[in-house]
């Protein structure tokens, strides 16, 4: 049983002087899964992910990681996870090339093993042009991208990431995570920091983070399922006059804006859908679209804040 | 192991290597440093500003006037006329030292009695007065010994009376006293002592605030891998400014090497280690770089008042003599002063070489037990 778990965090508590970052969190991720670690700035997702890796000493709680206690022994999992922080720490002095064989030797991959290795980090992840360009003069994609590369050098077990696509290009982003993808069939675990819903929606596992701690988790389809109501998207050019029209509609629980639109919670769509457009033509507002949609990631989340 | 060693050694070379200012400040500061104290450093008060009131006005009190000139350490400036006059050029810093020869000098000088005159000296830079107060009280104790032996001879009929005693002193070592010779070595270890701590002390706090040690730790090296593959390059590289420092001193500040240059090389190196530990010890510790910055000054300005640089230990007050054996500075100076004043070796310096060895490994030691590998 805990065989198939990469992570085993339980109860973990961290605060810094008088601010509490991580507040009885507890978490599992199974082996060979992407697990999205999912909440706003400030929730606490770098200090937890720095607690998964070892980097930091929990005040409380206890963390395994591959089967090994972390907080006890943190080196004993070093050779066997890799961790890229949120900020940029390759030495943008070295240049792509030197960089991987930096940590190539860090980590003993033996020798003859270098080239074969960096090709195909370097290839996969497009870099194979820039290989002898300095990582500060490479694009912020790139710079994560090589970042990936280096700390899949000595093919660990176990990745972790903190927020690897926060301010990348969404060009870019839809080819780190292809990366990250190729990585799941290698059967490599992933564990991701996002503040992105999009990005939730694409793992197999989601926690998401409040304050400190995973207030809600499961997969994303049982998430949206676990929804208490259903949603109809409604669409207006007069959209802000709309939302405060459909607010009093009884039997509407609650609206939010989604892009362009309008997410109205109801408990049963078929009944709802007639009185809400009998509403807005009463007050004369023009209607494009209204009918029911499948919830995402984001209506699961807004919900989960509501309901606190 | 070796390979983690290797990897850091490595990558430092390459980041030393495409930092060319500052390798190029890191090999000239030296020199230059050299050049500038070598000159201004000078402990040897010469050309005293001096101020005469002489009343007596002949041979007698002129030939006394003269004695002081001759020593080169004073230059008569001007003769005042009273000793109101002389006073003021005292008290307006015009002269350092003021002689007052009274009208009855040279006739008291004759007559056998008791000839009087007087010298003011302003004390306010000890260095000066100390110098004048010896010099001129010397002359004054010459003067007389010779007045009483020609007295003496004249009593007794006797020719060629000398003074009772006559000490000549032997001055063992930079017999001419120069203070280039002394302070040439000592600045040399100044400077190494200054330039290796100062390398080290920016090196692991300059990872810590670009953010890469977050990801060298994450990584399987150990503290003292870490702290090794830092220290190799900058050994290598602050034993380099060694025989260039040297050689300034021996080519252009003329200093005679009397000991073995080789062994001089050998020693250095051990007294880098130790300071670029001591530069270590304070990158681990610091957050920052000014805050490395501000640690390695709180070490290193007080070290060279503490280590012998310009007085003996021994000069000391007992409280702070035990405060100089953890500066490496302290064990250097013996020896490069004993290497290359009185050309000693081995065996009369092994006291110094030993426990600046401990305080290297020791202060190697405490760095990667101080270091966490962790990120608070």
């Amino acid at each position: 049983m805990m065989d198939d778990l990469a992570i085993v965090a339980d109860n973990l508590s961290k605060r810094f002087g008088t601010t509490v970052a991580v507040d009885g969190l507890s978490l599992e991720v199974k082996r060979g899964q992407a697990y999205g670690l999912v909440g706003p700035d400030g929730a606490g997702k770098t200090t937890a992910i720095r607690l998964l890796a070892g980097l930091l000493l929990p005040a409380s709680g206890s963390v395994q990681v591959l089967g090994t206690d972390v907080v006890r022994y943190p080196e004993r999992i070093k050779e066997r996870i890799g961790y890229m922080p949120q900020r940029f720490a390759l030495y943008g002095d070295l240049t792509v090339d030197e960089n991987l064989t930096f940590f190539a030797r860090l980590y003993q991959v033996p020798r003859e093993e270098w080239a074969s290795r960096a090709d195909r980090l370097l290839s996969f992840s497009g870099l194979h042009p820039f290989r002898h360009r300095l990582a500060d003069n490479l694009s912020g994609g790139m710079k994560q991208k090589l970042a990936l590369a280096c700390t899949l050098i000595h093919r660990p077990e176990l990745i972790l990431l903190d927020e690897p696509t926060t301010g990348v290009d969404p060009v870019s982003r839809r080819e780190f995570w292809q990366i990250l993808y190729g990585l799941l069939q290698d059967g490599i675990t992933v564990l991701v920091s996002t503040p992105y819903m999009d990005e939730a929606e694409r793992c197999n596992m989601v926690g998401f983070i409040i304050r400190g701690r995973i207030r809600l988790a499961g997969t994303p389809a049982e998430l949206k399922s676990g929804l208490p109501y259903r949603l109809l998207e409604l669409r207006s050019p007069a959209i802000s006059t709309a939302r405060r029209v459909v607010a009093t509609v009884p039997g509407v629980l609650d609206v939010q804006p989604f892009g362009d639109a309008l997410h109205l919670a109801v408990s049963d769509p078929a009944s709802a859908v007639p009185i809400v457009q009998a509403a807005l033509e009463h007050d004369g507002v023009a209607v494009h679209s209204l009918r029911e949609v499948a919830p995402s990631m984001e209506d699961v989340f807004f919900q989960m804040v509501r309901s606190r | 192991m070796l390979q983690r060693i290797w990897a850091m050694v490595y990558k430092e070379f390459i980041q030393i290597r495409r930092d060319r200012r500052t390798l190029a400040m890191v090999l000239a500061l030296p020199v230059i440093q050299l050049l500038i104290f070598g000159y201004a450093i000078n402990t040897q008060v010469q050309h005293i500003r001096m101020v005469v009131n002489d009343q007596s006005k002949d041979a007698d009190s002129r030939a006394f006037v003269d004695a002081f000139v001759n020593t080169t350490y004073f230059d008569l400036v001007e003769y005042l006329d009273s000793d109101r006059a002389v006073r003021e050029s005292v008290d307006s810093g015009n002269a350092k030292v003021g002689l007052l020869i009274p009208p009855d000098f040279s006739a008291n000088l004759r007559g056998g009695r008791q000839a009087q005159a007087q010298v003011l000296i302003d004390g306010s830079d000890p260095n000066t007065a100390q110098t004048a107060l010896f010099v001129s009280s010397s002359i004054a104790q010459v003067r007389a010994a010779d007045q009483v032996a020609a007295i003496l001879s004249r009593i007794t009929g006797q020719s060629g009376v000398q003074a009772a005693i006559d000490l000549r002193p032997v001055v063992l070592y930079n017999p001419n006293m120069e203070s280039v010779d002394f302070m040439v070595p000592g600045l040399i270890g100044l400077i190494l002592q200054f330039q290796g701590t100062i390398l080290t002390a920016f090196s692991i706090v300059r990872e810590r605030e670009r953010g890469t040690l977050e990801q060298l730790i994450v990584t399987p090296i150990r503290a003292w891998e870490l702290m090794l593959g830092k220290l190799l390059p900058y050994t290598l590289i602050a034993m380099s400014v060694v025989p260039i420092i040297v050689g300034v001193g021996v080519f252009w500040f003329k200093v005679e090497m009397a000991g073995s240059f080789w062994l001089l090389l050998a020693l250095a190196f051990v007294f880098l280690l130790g300071t670029l530990g001591l530069g270590m010890l304070v990158s681990t510790v610091s957050r920052t770089q000014v805050q490395a910055m501000q640690g390695a000054q709180f070490i290193l300005l007080p070290s060279f008042l503490l280590a012998g640089f310009f007085y003996p230990v021994e000069s000391m007050p007992a409280f702070l003599q035990p405060l100089s054996y953890f500066i490496p500075l302290t064990y250097f100076l013996r020896i490069i002063r004993g290497i290359v004043l009185k050309g000693i070796g081995l065996e009369f310096l092994w006291p110094q070489v030993i426990p600046l060895m401990l305080y290297s490994l020791a202060l190697f030691w405490i760095s990667a037990r101080r270091f966490q590998k962790r990120l608070e």
